[in-house]
């Protein structure tokens, strides 16, 4: 890997001291490498780091121009005190060693460190430069063994699936904004993800936030980042997610609650690619590409002036729209089938499928909640279920309750027009229903089956699929014992 | 009384907290060292040992390089005050945390001082 290059920087002193000719750009080589990369001198302190090596380690050029590298990546690759810098600069043989690294955000990413000697003119030996390239994307699509890489849990047959899975290609070809609609649960943020890995920004950062979830200000400091002193609490510079997911993709989810003087900024940066962060004087330049996304109808966000109709127009190039479950023909009897596979696998059950009761009430459900809530279904009845099939028993009882006659919503409402025409009477409540918490289910459950079994707790224990142990746990968990 | 713990490495304060195998403790009060600071040589390097020794030294102040969260936190639940990500020599760390001048991220370094270290 040894590899010679003849350098020159922006300073001065440090040409000088290295005594290169001014023929190439450190800066502009380093921003080429598409990993967090450093130059080091002859006493293995930085010269420079490109802008993915600020992201990494979370700090900028500036602060540590002249410091040890391992002081600034901290590894634990065998580099104490410098000895694999020692051993290159030595042998003038390159090397490539894997550990992990801890940043200033108290991160631990595991790496790939690769040092490689930097000649000059004469063939002696002028410095380092150092690849550090982020294998924690790798590492956990390695471990997760379940998640198929290819489609990253997108199930569908349905028309309108195939279309969106055939739209995926040509949206990730192109470095236009995206715009992502649907309803909750449909799948926004897994779409977005799929248009990042199929995209040439694969190897580069896929950084999501979400725009509601942080008041105005904060959300400001998080996408555009601050400098020191930009307010009472701003002990050091911050880079923004923008400056993160730069030469990557940020995927802006909820972009319906976006704050509106945060809007004017978000699309200042989307037509100039560059911007101010919090309290900073000197502008950032950023290459990201955007994906945006929101259950909220925009258009009309728009006509009520709650969102900018410039920005709307900015980020909705091209645009995708997820159906819901309901509209997804076929699609129910594949995802239950996928679901509880997995969660079979998951908790080492032995469940093979669904009594023909059970997919009775399964496949007219409208599934307000869509996937999730299928999926929340599944995982419920996987957990409550000790038999062989799935039966209505292990289904969560708000779906029972909608059966019934009184207040059963119209059978199969497969189109748009009949729910608008007739919502389900108590949708409201099915919301309310699904709120429920995992822990209030388990203990009516094992109330009930106290119920059934007259308190004897052998037989509830059986009848629940667990130890006696197990059940006086739980019971002791839900204040149940006497 | 405030006590004092830095993982160091020579005269430095180590690049990472789960590395150290050199423990500086110091007692400190209203401005002033009320101890010698005592070196511990560690047998091996253990971020685990290294929070136990925190609790069961009641150490009130930590001053580090990285350190990951989950143990950043646990200290910080242990009442500890943490000051991370510091870059420097121990000996400049121990002089501005007794005045009451070190924060978080600090870097007390010049490029002239590396040869003494590493």
């Amino acid at each position: 890997m040894a590899c010679s290059v003849l350098l020159t920087s922006d300073n001065e002193a440090t040409d000088k001291a290295m005594n290169v000719p001014l023929n190439l750009d450190i800066p502009v080589l380093l921003e080429g490498i598409p990993h967090p990369a450093m130059i080091l001198d002859d006493s293995f302190r930085i010269i420079v780091m490109n802008r993915l090596m600020e992201a990494m380690t979370g700090y900028s050029t500036d602060l540590v121009a002249g410091i040890h590298g391992e002081l600034v990546v901290r590894s634990n690759t065998g580099n104490n005190k410098g000895q694999l810098y020692n051993k290159v600069m030595q042998t003038g043989e390159g090397l490539s060693v894997t550990g992990d690294i801890i940043n200033s955000y108290r991160r631990k990413i595991a790496v790939q460190y690769s040092i490689a000697i930097l000649d000059q003119h004469g063939g002696s030996h002028c410095g380092l430069l150092v690849v550090v390239e982020d294998l924690s994307a790798r590492e956990v699509a390695h471990k997760s063994g379940m998640r198929n890489s290819a489609s990253l849990e997108l199930v569908g047959y349905s028309p309108k699936m195939q279309k969106v899975f055939d739209m995926i290609p040509l949206l990730a070809q192109t470095d236009a904004s995206v715009m992502i609609t649907g309803e909750t649960g449909t799948g926004k943020d897994k779409i977005a993800e799929i248009i990042h890995q199929k995209s040439s920004r694969a190897r580069f950062p896929f950084v999501k936030i979400n725009c509601g979830a942080l008041p105005a200000g904060l959300l400001e400091s998080e996408l555009f980042g601050h400098v020191k002193g930009a307010f009472t609490g701003a002990s050091r510079n911050k880079p923004g997610l923008f400056s993160l997911a730069d030469k990557g993709t940020l995927f802006l989810t909820e972009i319906g609650d976006m704050p509106l003087p945060l809007q004017v900024k978000l699309l200042s940066v989307l037509d100039d690619r560059e911007f101010i962060p919090v309290g900073g004087e000197h502008k950032v330049s950023v290459d990201v590409r955007m994906i945006a996304a929101t259950h909220r109808p925009l258009r009309e966000q728009v006509r009520n002036s709650t969102f900018r109709e410039d920005l709307f127009y900015r980020l909705n190039v091209l645009h995708i729209h997820l159906p819901p479950l309901r509209e997804r023909d076929g699609d129910i009897r594949y995802l239950l089938d996928y679901f509880l596979q997995k969660f079979t696998k998951a908790l080492s059950k032995t469940i093979v499928g669904f009594a023909p009761n059970a997919m009775e009430v399964l496949l007219p459900y409208g599934y307000p909640g869509n996937i999730r809530e299928l999926s929340n279904i599944i995982e419920y009845a996987v957990n409550i279920c000790n038999r062989r099939k799935i039966n209505t028993d292990h289904l969560p009882p708000y779906l029972l309750e909608q059966q019934s006659p009184a207040d059963a919503p119209a059978p199969e409402p497969k189109s748009i027009d009949v729910r608008v025409d007739n919502p389900p009477p108590d949708s409201d409540t099915t919301r309310q229903d699904n709120q429920e918490s995992w822990t209030d289910i388990e203990r009516r459950h094992i109330v009930e089956t106290l119920k059934e079994h007259g308190g004897n707790r052998t037989k509830v224990a059986e009848g629940l699929g667990w130890g006696r142990m197990k059940l006086w746990r739980k019971m002791k968990k839900y204040g149940l014992q006497d | 009384m405030q006590k004092l713990l830095i993982p160091i490495q020579g005269d430095f304060i180590a690049p990472r907290f789960d590395l150290a195998t050199e423990i500086l403790i110091v007692r400190f009060k209203n401005g002033a060292t009320t101890s010698e600071p005592k070196i511990i040589i560690l047998e091996r390097p253990s971020d685990e040992a290294l929070c136990q020794m925190a609790v069961e030294e009641n150490i009130t102040d930590v001053v580090c390089g990285g350190i990951e969260d989950v143990h950043y936190r646990f200290l910080v639940w242990k009442k500890v005050t943490v000051l991370d990500a510091v870059i420097g020599g121990w000996q400049k760390a121990v002089e501005k945390i007794v005045s009451g001048s070190l924060r978080q991220g600090d870097i007390l370094i010049k490029s002239k001082d590396q040869r003494l270290a590493l």
